[in-house]
């Protein structure tokens, strides 16, 4: 376990909410932010506010050079080959909308299929959808196995000469479901498919190697890995962003602009148009550091050491379901459960009515809402500040709102 | 355990109706058919009424929710019934200014239902407790359009 004064960079934590200490069991949603992140998005305020790539003054070139570090930090973080491989973006969902309009509209025709999971999130369904509508492709969903995992063999079995893009999550915002994306890599590239990963939950919790994994495409946020909202990045492999046109147009973006026709900057730039996201990007940077320094590795084994012994002390509540693996060894920090006889919603109410925030609803996953065949579950994500203290106010909750609703 | 913030908002009244409720099913003789959801939390409600000569003659409901939605949907519909549709438009309106935390229009006997008053301390949960109401609504100004 990690060392519980890590609650202490997160003033957030240290307030009563409904006159109980709070609990906070939502970082899959959003993370809360450490006074790191927040002195360095305070400072640059304070002191080096200005556009990038554009004046020549003194606090200009400060802006600057800051937010191309903020890139470089990225590109390590993902152990990239070249920062002209990484594009800041409002986050995970712009990311791959930014994917499915460019590559996609580029490189899909009538015919052509696009493989998705039933696991997925909202924002990397309805970018293929739209796609898909757009040009006539194949939208195709691989089944799950019955523990909430995905198999090699289905990944195999869907593919085809027509598949030109496989896009799944690294882990499951309700399952905690770790996916074997270098596997499934290996398999789209035999079929000259491209792959793109979905690493929303994955970046806050798993070193991550893009060059590893040869993934074509990665996206994340920047919110659920302690930094600040509104930032995100997307990877993508040199050569393919290289050949790819941007999807938003304007300033900052371009070479040189005629009345009738224009040229773009090069990479990375030609995708970032407009006044950039500098302060989101510099705060994301600082956020990667933190929990770098603190290391990926300690906080999945944190995290495994958490979920283990939440969902140990859970089975002791009675009519409790539990989504996903049973293994706790094979998910990240999240747990999505049902309390028979309370709605989620109800149950969620009264967590918080206890000081414990947690999720309830289909957690922008309705496919997979079907697919578990109930209309909405509850969710505890836990992430490096929570303490078994948290998972033992979680169960006294549960029991809680099983004496109220019985 | 006791939590004084939760027996507000969960009086009897409305664990009565959520744990059996009222009116819950199709009707066969329905000439008014409308579904809802809330798309943020995935509740849905199905509608059905009989309306003949501006009268809500029956109501029935089916649906997917939390205890707040189901009871409220239970409660709508036990008000309804034999209203005519003016009232029921009216009713309607003044359940929303209810929700707000508004003054209450006080023409309007809502009964039971004034135990769904604590819910307008749950922001989170207005929505939940109006939506079968949103339905009712929907479902008589289409029919008399
Ligand atoms: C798996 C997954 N993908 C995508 C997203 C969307 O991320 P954002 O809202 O930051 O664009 C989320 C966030 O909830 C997620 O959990």
């Amino acid at each position: 376990m990690l060392n519980p004064d890590i609650r202490n960079d997160f003033p957030i934590l240290d307030q009563e909410v409904n006159g109980f200490p709070l609990v906070y069991l939502d970082s899959a949603a959003t993370s809360q932010k450490p006074r790191q992140v927040i002195e360095v998005l305070e400072h640059y305020y304070n002191y080096d506010n200005a556009n990038v790539h554009r004046g020549v003054h003194t606090l200009g070139n400060r802006a600057t050079e800051d937010y191309e570090g903020a890139r470089e930090t990225v590109r390590k973080f993902l152990n990239a080959s070249s920062d002209k491989e990484i594009i800041f973006t409002r986050g995970t969902t712009t990311a791959l909308n930014l994917v499915a309009d460019s590559y996609g509209r580029a490189n899909i025709s009538e015919g052509d299929e696009i493989i998705i999971t039933y696991m997925e999130h909202h924002s990397n369904i309805i970018p293929w959808q739209q796609l898909a509508k757009a040009t006539g492709a194949v939208l195709k969903y691989i089944n799950l196995e019955e523990d909430g995992t995905v198999s090699l063999e289905k990944v195999s079995d869907a593919m085809t000469d027509r598949t030109k893009i496989v896009s799944i999550m690294y882990v499951s915002n309700v399952l905690g479901t770790v996916n074997p994306i270098k596997e499934i890599t290996e398999i789209a590239h035999a079929h000259d498919a491209i792959m793109v990963v979905d690493a929303a939950q994955a970046a806050p919790h798993i070193a991550l190697d893009v060059q590893d994994l040869d993934c074509d495409f990665l996206a994340f946020s920047g919110h659920k890995l302690c930094g600040p909202t509104g930032i995100g990045a997307l990877y993508g492999k040199k050569a393919l962003l290289e050949a790819m046109e941007p999807t938003e147009f304007g300033g900052e973006m371009i070479d040189f602009v005629g009345l009738y026709d224009s040229t773009w900057k090069e990479l990375p730039w030609k995708f970032e148009g407009g006044t950039p996201i500098i302060a989101g990007a510099i705060g994301m940077a600082a956020a990667i550091d933190y929990i770098q320094a603190i290391g990926l590795d300690a906080i999945e084994q944190h995290e495994h050491e958490l979920v283990a012994y939440a969902m140990e002390q859970m089975k002791s509540v009675e009519g409790l379901e539990i989504y996903g693996p049973r293994d706790a060894g094979k998910r990240a920090g999240i747990i999505t459960f049902n309390l028979e006889g309370v709605h989620p919603h109800d149950l969620a109410t009264v967590l918080d009515m206890n000081g414990i925030a947690v999720r309830a609803g289909h957690h922008c996953c309705q496919p997979l809402m079907k697919w578990l065949d109930v209309s909405a579950t509850a969710r505890a994500s836990f992430y490096l500040y929570n303490t078994k203290e948290d998972a033992d106010r979680l169960v006294e909750g549960l029991r809680m709102a099983k004496e109220y609703f019985q | 355990m006791k939590n004084e913030k939760l027996d507000q908002l969960y009086r009897s009244v409305i664990m009565d109706h959520y744990k059996t409720p009222r009116n819950k099913g199709v009707l066969d003789e329905g000439n008014v058919t409308i579904d809802m959801n809330n798309p943020t939390c995935g509740d849905v409600i199905h509608l059905t009424l009989q309306v003949e000569d501006d009268i809500v003659k029956d109501a029935k409901f089916e649906g997917e929710g939390c205890s707040i939605s189901m009871a409220s949907a239970s409660m709508m519909t036990q008000l309804v019934k034999g209203k005519n549709t003016e009232d029921a438009l009216h009713a309607a309106h003044a359940f929303s200014d209810m929700m707000l935390g508004k003054d209450v229009d006080d023409t309007v006997d809502f009964g039971d239902i004034e135990a769904l008053t604590g819910v307008a301390k749950f922001p989170a949960r207005i929505k939940c407790a109006t939506l079968p109401w949103k339905a009712m609504e929907k479902g008589i100004a289409h029919d008399s359009e």
